[in-house]
């Protein structure tokens, strides 16, 4: 059907300020605006529940057409260590330096690929969810903060297999083990606040998605995943800034921490230095930062 | 048609507000690599020469929106209304003028927030708590919700996943969650054209009783009918302009003569 329209008639333009002003008598507010930064925080907080429906729904639905179902949530981990093993224990022979190499090695699988997912999740928060977005009101940080909550979630699935590990391997169950709670929450604020960051370039630039993979692979090598840093830290020949750089990573600090609470034969001073420290710094600065940057984009996400 | 009475109490003003998309990856090129690159390259340059169209989606319209007023957005395809109801919603910016409203208007949809691989009791939850009701509220309203939607009519299906769904069961399901919580201001998008005939009537029994609630309703629909049934007051949008603000029959009439449609006193 195609019309052919004559000007509209002009409508009764209202005089100027006349509907603001009549805006202004009755108190509306202007739609769309970014709230203050404490108005935010209340609002993020009265989403709580959401924030937690959300990550455990994804996490359900996740396995919920496979057969074994949410066995999956523990062979995954368990999957992904076994290979690690294969290839960095048997073929390599990284094992010959480090005491309970498989452990070690599975307890840095396991903690990196919490910071790993978070992030990942964290740089589609809004991109990948657009629909959400455009559709609901809610303060955008919860999808980053509930991504990371998923991720939490997944990981305390992946403990439950580490557990048995230890126990298999012989690692005694020690009052250490209550030091990996204080570690989780500080790594949790770290990537939660990371995601953020991400969640924010990601939705004006998607292609950041591409990249994230390429990023992160290099982020886990240097982070001491498979290997030891205090081994690499004690080679004379390389220069004090690189050995500084690799214990700071803070990848590498919520790593450490986590062996140092689990498994007996690493000891304190196997952890890089200010190691408690360092934890609490990395977490503070990407939380708030993160929550901040976040923030201060809020009216633009979905839009565009 | 904004009669300024002191009884009358404003919901939603839009102050000659002005929406324009920009489209990327149009003009030269038509989204090739190249045209990517030259985008990115000569970003400061004027956007017309970076292969980026504006598109004026919306043009100065001003209303005012009272409380208990059920508003009809009319117009053919592509000639603003749903992006003025975003706009109104606070999900697009606008680009000059300003939007003034009482509260938070919500569009009316769930479906984003839904996950077809969990169960319709689980989504009526996730659905509830997305929309910012509190568990409480959705444990109390449960029941109401799952009676509404007429799922559990034919069988206990409220425990299945969503993907197990028809797709008017589902429909039905989503307008049942979004239409549980009473909203200041209500945008309805096409809701109505969902589900069979009975639930079309109980939907519009809702949307009434949602408007008793001392709230405004907007509807958009190309249903004549349902905007007959649902408002006292329609806005006719046309190629992003007001075209006409008043009292239902009168700017349906003039719509339907627009349109071609009208077929005298033929009542459905």
């Amino acid at each position: 059907m195609s019309q052919v329209l004559d000007t509209p008639p002009p409508t009764r333009a209202p005089a100027d300020g006349d509907l603001a002003a009549l805006a202004a008598r009755h108190g509306l507010s202007v739609s769309g605006a970014r709230p203050s930064l404490p108005q935010y925080v209340r609002q993020l907080w009265a989403r709580r529940h959401f924030i937690s429906a959300f990550a455990t729904a994804k996490l359900t639905a996740q396995y919920s057409q496979a057969k074994l179902g949410q066995v999956w949530q523990v062979m995954t981990p368990l999957l992904n260590a076994a290979v690690y093993y294969f290839i960095f224990g048997v073929l390599l022979g990284t094992k010959q330096n480090v005491a309970d190499y498989v452990p070690f090695l599975v307890t840095g699988i396991f903690v990196w690929t919490f910071t790993q997912s978070s992030i990942m999740a964290g740089t589609r928060a809004i991109s990948g969810n657009l629909g959400l977005v455009r559709a609901l009101h809610f303060p955008r940080a919860a999808l980053p903060i509930s991504f990371a909550l998923q991720q939490l979630q997944q990981l305390l699935f992946s403990m439950c297999a580490l557990a048995v590990i230890l126990l298999c391997f012989g690692v005694p169950v020690a009052a250490s083990w209550l030091l990996a709670v204080p570690a989780l929450v500080l790594q949790f604020t770290f990537n939660a606040g990371v995601s953020m960051i991400m969640a924010r370039l990601g939705a004006k630039t998607p292609d950041i998605a591409q990249l994230m993979p390429f990023v992160l692979r290099t982020w886990m090598y240097v982070s001491g995943v498979m290997w030891s840093i205090d081994k690499i830290a004690e080679h004379d020949d390389l220069p004090r800034l690189v050995t500084v750089l690799l214990q700071i990573n803070p990848a590498a600090v919520y790593i450490d921490l986590m062996r140092f609470a689990l498994i007996d034969s690493f000891q304190a001073h196997q952890l890089p230095p200010h190691v408690w420290a360092a934890a609490v710094g990395w977490a503070l600065l990407a939380g708030v930062g993160g929550f901040i940057y976040f923030w201060k984009a809020e009216e633009t996400y979905g839009r565009g | 048609m904004a009669e300024h009475t002191t009884e009358k109490v404003p919901t939603v003003v839009a102050d000659r507000v002005d929406i324009v998309y920009r489209v990327n990856g149009t003009g030269a090129g038509r989204g090739s690599a190249t045209a990517a690159l030259n985008r990115i390259l000569r970003r400061g340059q004027a956007e017309k020469a970076a292969g980026v169209r504006r598109v004026h989606a919306v043009k100065k319209v001003s209303f005012v929106a009272y409380k208990g007023e059920a508003i009809g957005l009319i117009g053919t395809n592509g000639s603003g209304k749903s992006t003025l109801l975003k706009a109104v919603a606070g999900l697009l910016p606008v680009e000059s003028g300003h939007i003034h409203t009482d509260g938070q208007p919500s569009l009316l949809g769930v479906n984003a927030a839904l996950m077809n691989d969990l169960t319709g009791e689980r989504n009526v939850y996730l659905g509830g708590l997305a929309m910012g009701m509190s568990r409480e509220q959705i444990k109390e309203r449960y029941q109401d919700i799952v009676d509404f939607s007429g799922i559990n009519e034919k069988g206990d299906f409220i425990t299945l996943p969503m993907r197990t769904y028809s797709s008017g069961m589902a429909a039905r399901l989503r307008f049942s969650i979004a239409a549980a919580k009473d909203h200041d201001v209500l945008l309805i998008d096409e809701a109505l054209a969902t589900g069979d005939r009975s639930f079309q009537r109980r939907s519009e029994e809702r949307i009434r009783e949602l408007r008793k609630r001392a709230g405004t309703v907007f509807l958009v629909s190309h249903n004549n009918k349902s905007i007959r049934d649902t408002c006292e007051r329609v806005l006719w949008l046309e190629r992003g302009e007001l075209r006409m603000d008043g009292p239902t029959e009168e700017v349906m009439k003039e719509y339907e003569a627009f349109t071609g449609e009208r077929k005298p006193a033929a009542k459905a």
